[in-house]
């Protein structure tokens, strides 16, 4: 398993049209190298459970190509791609019992009597079920079920599993244990993971790297801090965590840096990450617990707001300001246990770096 | 544990807990209960009492113990065993009853009841319902010889005795081709027997319509079900199409395809796969019966396959192929056995209707191809030995019963799922 073998998934230019009128996926592009875990992060209807159908073989491609080991898949039927799925109801066998669903894959590649017993036995323990084989999947709880299904997906040993948002139908806590389980077999294993999900919690927590997709197309493909960290758009920027947004326009660039002015006169210094000169409009994009109150002089970005909002949440304090015209700009404070002396109504000075904030495309 | 299981919970008031839940539970059973009371009402006058009559009807013979109360009373003392004729007390009795019998005119009715067990037993009653009125006091076992020396036959003598009791199983005996001589139960002589062999057909030909219905509307089902809505509603009407054309109408379009000169012979004679000198008997027959059968019965085999077959998620279908499962074996291993309990609504329904059937197999069935249902329209309505009619309706019933019990414990009717 040299991983100068290549990409475990390749997509290459793939387009995908269902009614021949609209493109559900647009120019596709990504490679997957094995031993990755890669999820597809999305919101309803950006066409992620199509890209993990395409490659599972249910859908085909409209145009454009998928290798598997660098091999083309677009003419190999779902049954001979050997590629392990999660699906999101499970889809669990439900005349067969727990034990006969783990050895449906092995049943089908003829492996022996023997040798079926132990891999399904391995599975279950694996997944912490060794005496649920008998049950039947309606005799499960949801989290156990999910746990099935994974086994499921793993039992015959692919090299490639697809999950599609498989912790959709848990309940928070459940979904957070699984969430941490399945990413500890994946280390276990070493398998390539594909995994789909509209939860960026998720995402962020599980991934080695995150495609965002919007409108059929990767916004961005990177690891979860830089997605945070650096989001190249103002979609990325929106979709991963809190962030605001001060529209604007570029009045100076300066190297990798740049100068904004707001609607209301107020000047700031930016990361140049999506605008192409001056003149150009932008949206700042700045993360709420990036905001400092009392800042220092030395401060790259120091303005006033007037705080119209405080919220309570234990460990933080939101609160909800009016800075340069903008009412619905949010500062996360920590709650360090100091008694706070921020009132409503009070007009205080707050203050940035300039490395947080982020000139990037500007929403319409 | 035990303590708890011992003590008797109680509400606030100190009264038994589940006491009061059921008197507050009783206002609401009474309420429903009158919700549903026309309809029941309905039921019970319109289905549960006739079958109880005719339950009923299939043991009762109370005729003869009517019509001739002396004679039956007489005639306990007699051995029927004893290869002589009653004595004369007897045919006095005979006299006197069938003196009041003939002024009602009833003995001409006992003498069709007991026609059924013994030929002749009509014309005998009929006759000597004539003549009873010209005879003279005294000893009259002659006269009656006179009359009709039937009279002198051991036979009669023993039928009128048998069937005096105010029940009988004679019509269940002649429903399963058997008769009650002398001797005990005995079959009847193979050229008469008609029941059992009727049974055995219906039996057969409804399995196999079920079968074929099952064969033809799987397939259907399967694909409507796979079809966007849309596409399924439309296509649904073609499967509905059937109910909504009038029985007798598809019935005699069959007649037009499968009669010997009809459109299917002339095809097939045209493209020369028969000659025309043996075109096929497609109609008169079991045939006829099957195809004309299939085809009115299959949207009751069709609607419970397809809305079993709606809650089967095709992601099931898909998991077994990403696991490795051929086409094949995705649909046989994981699709099949989920779609199981519409095969068995399906066939359940098929088969209960098909072995009632009466319209198609005689229009269509010539006499091969009739029910134990068209026998039984005879004896009602022709024959008119509704006692015989009821026995065999009453084991017709019994044996759907049956099967419904058989059927239960192999597959269980908590599977059947009618939508
Ligand atoms: N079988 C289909 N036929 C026609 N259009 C489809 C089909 N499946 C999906 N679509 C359309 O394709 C687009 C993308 O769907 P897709 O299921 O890939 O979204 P998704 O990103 O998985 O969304 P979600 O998070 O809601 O699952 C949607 O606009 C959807 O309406
Ligand atoms: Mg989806």
């Amino acid at each position: 398993m040299a991983d100068n073998r290549g990409a475990a998934v390749r997509y290459e230019n793939v387009q995908k049209s269902y009614d021949g009128e609209t493109l559900v996926v647009k120019n596709l592009n990504l490679d997957i190298p094995p031993g990755e875990f890669l999820t597809m992060l999305g919101p309803s209807g950006s066409g992620k459970t199509t890209c993990l159908m395409m490659l599972a073989g249910f859908e085909p491609a409209t145009h454009g190509e998928i290798f598997l080991n660098d091999r083309p898949i677009n003419n190999v039927p779902p049954h001979k791609r050997g590629i392990g799925m999660v699906f999101q109801n499970y889809a669990l066998f439900p005349h067969m019992s727990v034990a006969e669903n783990l050895a449906f894959p092995l049943q089908v590649r003829k492996m022996g009597k023997a040798e079926q017993q132990e891999k399904v036995k391995r599975a279950l323990e694996m997944v912490e079920l060794g005496d649920f084989g008998n049950r039947r999947p309606a005799q499960l709880s949801g989290g156990q079920q999910q746990r099935v299904a994974v086994a499921r997906a793993l039992v015959f040993d692919p090299e490639l599993v697809l999950m599609d948002e498989p912790l959709g139908a848990l309940d928070k806590q459940l979904r957070e244990q699984m969430q941490y389980e399945i990413k500890h077999i994946h280390e276990n294993l070493g398998v390539t993971v594909v995994y789909v999900t509209h939860d960026q919690t998720e995402a962020l927590t599980m991934s080695d790297r995150v495609a965002v997709f919007n409108d059929g197309i990767i916004q961005q493909l990177s690891t979860p801090d830089s997605l945070y960290e650096d989001p190249q758009n103002s979609f990325v920027a929106q979709f991963i965590g809190e962030n605001n947004k001060l529209d604007g326009k570029v009045v100076e660039v300066n190297g990798s840096q740049c100068l904004v002015e707001l609607g209301d006169g107020t000047r700031l210094k930016a990361d140049k990450v999506n605008v192409s000169g001056v003149g150009d409009k932008t949206t700042l994009s700045l993360r709420p617990e990036r905001v400092e109150f009392d800042p220092s002089d030395q401060m790259d970005n120091l303005v006033k707001g007037r705080i119209e909002e405080l919220i309570y949440l234990g460990d933080h304090i939101r609160v909800r300001m009016n800075v340069a015209g903008n009412d619905e700009f949010v500062v996360k404070v920590r709650n360090r246990g100091e008694k706070r002396k921020l009132e409503t109504g009070d007009i205080v000075p707050i203050g940035w770096s300039l490395n947080d904030c982020k000139a990037l495309d500007a929403v319409a | 544990m035990s303590e708890a299981s011992d003590t008797v919970l109680t509400t606030q008031d100190g009264r038994p807990l589940k006491a009061s839940l059921r008197k507050a539970l009783r206002r609401e059973k009474l309420r429903a209960f009158l919700l549903i009371a026309p309809l029941l009402l309905f039921v019970i006058v319109t289905f549960v009492l006739p079958i109880a009559d005719m339950l009923l009807r299939s043991v009762e013979n109370s005729i003869v113990e009517e019509t001739l109360p002396k004679t039956v009373q007489a005639l306990a003392s007699w051995d029927p065993t004893s290869g002589k004729l009653p004595d004369e007390a007897v045919f006095a009795a005979l006299a006197a009853d069938l003196k009041v019998a003939v002024k009602e005119k009833t003995h001409t009715r006992l003498g069709s009841r007991l026609n059924y067990e013994q030929t002749g037993m009509s014309s005998l009653f009929r006759k000597t319902g004539r003549h009873v009125k010209k005879m003279k006091e005294g000893p009259y076992k002659e006269q009656f010889l006179e009359v009709d020396k039937d009279w002198g036959d051991l036979d009669v003598w023993q039928t009128l005795k048998r069937f005096s009791p105010p029940y009988t199983a004679g019509y269940y005996l002649a429903a399963v081709d058997a008769q009650q001589t002398p001797d005990g139960i005995q079959m009847k002589p193979e050229d008469q027997r008609v029941y059992l062999l009727l049974f055995g057909r219906t039996l057969f030909l409804s399995i196999v319509i079920t079968v074929s219905c099952l064969v033809l509307g799987y397939p259907i089902a399967f694909i409507l079900a796979a079809l966007p809505l849309r596409t399924s509603n439309l296509l649904m009407i073609l499967v509905l199409l059937p109910f909504w054309t009038s029985l007798l109408v598809r019935t005699s379009a069959w007649k037009v395809l499968l009669q010997q000169q009809g459109v299917i012979n002339d095809f097939l004679v045209w493209i020369g796969v028969v000659s025309n000198t043996d075109r096929l008997v497609m109609i008169n027959n079991q045939t006829g019966t099957i195809i004309a059968m299939t085809h009115i019965l299959l949207p009751f085999m069709i609607l419970p396959l397809y809305s079993v077959m709606k809650t089967i998620s095709p992601s099931y279908v898909r998991a077994a192929k990403s696991l490795g499962a051929t086409d094949w074996t995705a649909f046989w291993r994981v699709y099949f056995p989920q779609s199981v309990p519409g095969i068995g609504a399906g066939a359940v329904l098929v088969f209960i209707l098909a072995i009632g059937y009466y319209i198609t197999p005689e229009l269509v069935g010539g006499t091969s191809g009739i029910f134990i249902s068209n026998r039984i329209a005879y004896h009602i309505s022709s024959s008119l030995n509704w006692g015989l009619g009821a026995a065999l309706g009453t084991m017709l019933l019994a044996a759907v019963l049956i099967l419904f019990i058989v059927y239960d414990k192999i597959v269980g009717i908590d599977n059947v799922k009618l939508g």
